[in-house]
């Protein structure tokens, strides 16, 4: 019963600030700090999505066969590999090296 | 394609911490924001409070305002049309729609991404809930690295200038450095903090120049 409640609580939550994104007045991105704002905000959060989910083991930072497959990812983004070879080289990269006792 | 094998992922990952087939399927149709279903599912494994778990993954979904923030005006959708897109704001959807040029390649980028992200995002949800037994251990398969993944080729064409990279590294500092200190969710919040303080910054720097 508490997975049902969380999964309510995090779809209704989830759902209200996607609209609000889209319901607040245009009048508000008017002004060229907000526009900067909101263009810098992904940018941001991705950063720290993206690290925390190479290092993170729980409240842990920790290196292991992540970091090979986000490294691979990075030099496959730097040759402008298309969206799926990232995501594969990512993948295939810290396999192998799971597999090699990394 | 990689949002598929994230789906899948995350279908095996939930799957594996407990949850049942039809708990991880509603997670994808009624959530659909992949870092924070990965978010709650960790939590609950973990023996989080159901309260925090939603709590941790309702702070990671927040980015998704901002991206609507962003979407609104250059989807300029009508008032009734919104709580429908709504659904779709997402990270995907929101770097497509605002890589294109003009209001009609912008809201088909929008709808085709949506469309197509939503249903591929439920079908491997699908597939990896009910194929997680088969495959065992999925950080075996390297899955675990596929979020990051995604997160990166995300961020990657965003970083145009200094001012992105001096917020994308700031960013990565706070994350990584409030980690392990602030409640799960927390830091990732904390984490946005960079975009102000590097426009801040950037702002005195330039008033202090006189170039304002």
């Amino acid at each position: 019963m508490s997975v049902w409640i969380a999964i309510g609580v995090t779809a209704v939550g989830c759902y209200v600030v996607k609209l609000v994104g889209l319901l607040v007045p245009a009048g508000a991105l008017e002004r060229p700090l907000v526009k900067r704002l909101a263009a810098l905000l992904p940018v941001a959060l991705l950063a720290a999505l993206t690290a925390q989910q190479t290092f993170a083991d729980g409240r842990e930072l920790v290196l292991d066969a992540r970091l090979a497959g986000v490294a691979a990812a990075a030099v496959a983004v730097l040759l402008r590999a298309p969206f799926l070879l990232v995501v594969a080289a990512a993948v295939v990269v810290t396999a192998g090296v799971r597999a090699l006792g990394g | 394609m990689a949002v598929g094998l994230s789906g899948f992922a995350f279908g095996v990952t939930s799957a594996g911490s407990g949850l049942t087939v039809l708990q991880t399927c509603a997670l994808s149709l009624l959530v659909f924001t992949g870092a924070s279903q990965f978010a709650l599912v960790g939590a609950l494994a973990a023996g989080g409070n159901p309260l925090t778990a939603a709590a941790g993954a309702f702070f990671l979904g927040v980015r998704n305002a901002f991206y609507g923030l962003r979407l609104s005006q250059l989807l300029a959708l009508p008032r009734v049309v919104r709580p429908f897109a709504a659904q779709w704001v997402i990270d995907e959807t929101a770097a497509v729609a605002l890589a294109q040029r003009g209001r009609r390649q912008v809201r088909i980028g929008f709808a085709v991404t949506g469309l197509s992200l939503y249903a591929l995002w439920n079908l491997t949800t699908l597939l990896g809930a009910l194929g997680a037994e088969a495959i065992g251990d999925t950080d075996a398969w390297g899955l675990d690295a596929a979020g990051p993944a995604v997160f990166l080729a995300l961020l990657a064409p965003m970083l145009k200038s200094g001012t992105e990279r001096a917020v994308a590294g700031l960013a990565v500092l706070l994350g990584l450095g409030l980690l392990p200190v602030l409640p799960a969710g927390v830091p990732v919040l904390a984490a946005a903090l960079a975009a102000p303080l590097v426009l801040w910054a950037e702002g005195r720097r330039q008033g202090g120049r006189g170039e304002r």
